[in-house]
């Protein structure tokens, strides 16, 4: 860990909030993915039949 | 082949399909290497201290935000003219991206300007644009999942995006119309007397990279999402 000196809960505050989003915003979108997947294998799956 | 042919909902997802795997690599990479080599091998600043490391998180965040709107702004006018859904639904899954890049920029900048400018947040004219571009943003998801028919909704959204492009290019030349603002100037520039310093210019440039990968990744992974919600909407409605 690099000294961050009297900045430390700054810097480190922007990289938490930063990462928060950033992770959220791609497993929502990963979610989304599977679900809508799951959705389409269904309905195919049902015309299939 | 033409490049329209991608518009080609079969084709798109093949070309995606191959294309997402080997950018998930080279995005962790990219990410992975900026980062770190922003956060640990970096000095501080003379006069920011360690919070000049926030650059890395901030400057691409904020680039994304605002070519993201463009990158709607031009596959809008691909559906306004041409009428191809995919580009429609690029635009529709790009927005989400978009506004966690905007909300990423603001929180970032306002944690930095408590330290630097003695506040979280001024009415500067690219804060104050840049403010604008996430109403924006927002206004463009709600107005997407407002409306019910999919091709009136992405008629509606290409106009809403058209006019927000002011905002998104105002957040971009903010500082260069407006001279009495808080905000510096660009923190890139091919002329050598003003971007940063060669220790933070190198591993923001991997930073970039790697958002510009992020965005395309998650850009391409949420339109495959629409094109099966369509896919499956349409199959369910002949189905009943």
């Amino acid at each position: 860990m690099p000294d961050l000196g009297k900045y430390a809960d700054t810097v480190i505050l922007a990289y938490v909030v930063s990462f928060v989003l950033l992770i959220g915003l791609s497993a929502i979108t990963w979610v989304q993915s599977r679900r809508a997947k799951r959705l389409l294998d269904a309905e195919e799956a049902r015309r299939g039949k | 082949m033409s490049f329209w042919e991608y518009a080609n909902p079969v084709k798109f997802m093949g070309l995606s399909g191959r294309l997402i795997p080997v950018l998930s690599v080279l995005t962790a990479l990219s990410l992975a290497v900026g980062i770190l080599w922003g956060f640990f091998g970096t000095p501080d600043d003379y006069k920011q201290g360690s919070t000049v490391k926030i650059i890395f998180l901030h400057v691409p965040s904020a680039m994304i935000a605002i070519n993201a709107w463009i990158m709607m702004m031009v596959t809008s006018l691909v559906w306004l003219i041409r009428r191809h859904h995919v580009s429609a639904l690029a635009a529709k899954a790009a927005a989400p991206i978009g506004l966690t890049m905007t909300l990423i920029a603001l929180g970032t900048g306002a944690i930095w300007g408590k330290p630097m400018w003695g506040t979280y947040w001024a009415w500067d004219p690219r804060l104050t644009s840049f403010m604008i571009l996430a109403v924006f943003y927002l206004g463009y998801i709600a107005l997407w999942n407002a409306i019910e028919d999919t091709d009136v909704a992405a008629d509606l959204t290409s106009i809403l995006c058209m006019v927000g492009s002011v905002f998104a290019l105002l957040s971009r030349y903010a500082v260069n119309f407006w001279n009495q603002g808080l905000h510096q100037g660009a923190s890139l520039s091919l002329d050598k007397e003003e971007h940063v310093d060669n220790a933070f210019y190198f591993p923001l440039l991997v930073c970039i990279a790697g958002f510009v990968l992020l965005f395309v990744i998650l850009v391409l992974i949420r339109t495959r999402t629409e094109i099966r919600l369509r896919r499956a909407a349409s199959l369910q409605a002949r189905n009943t």
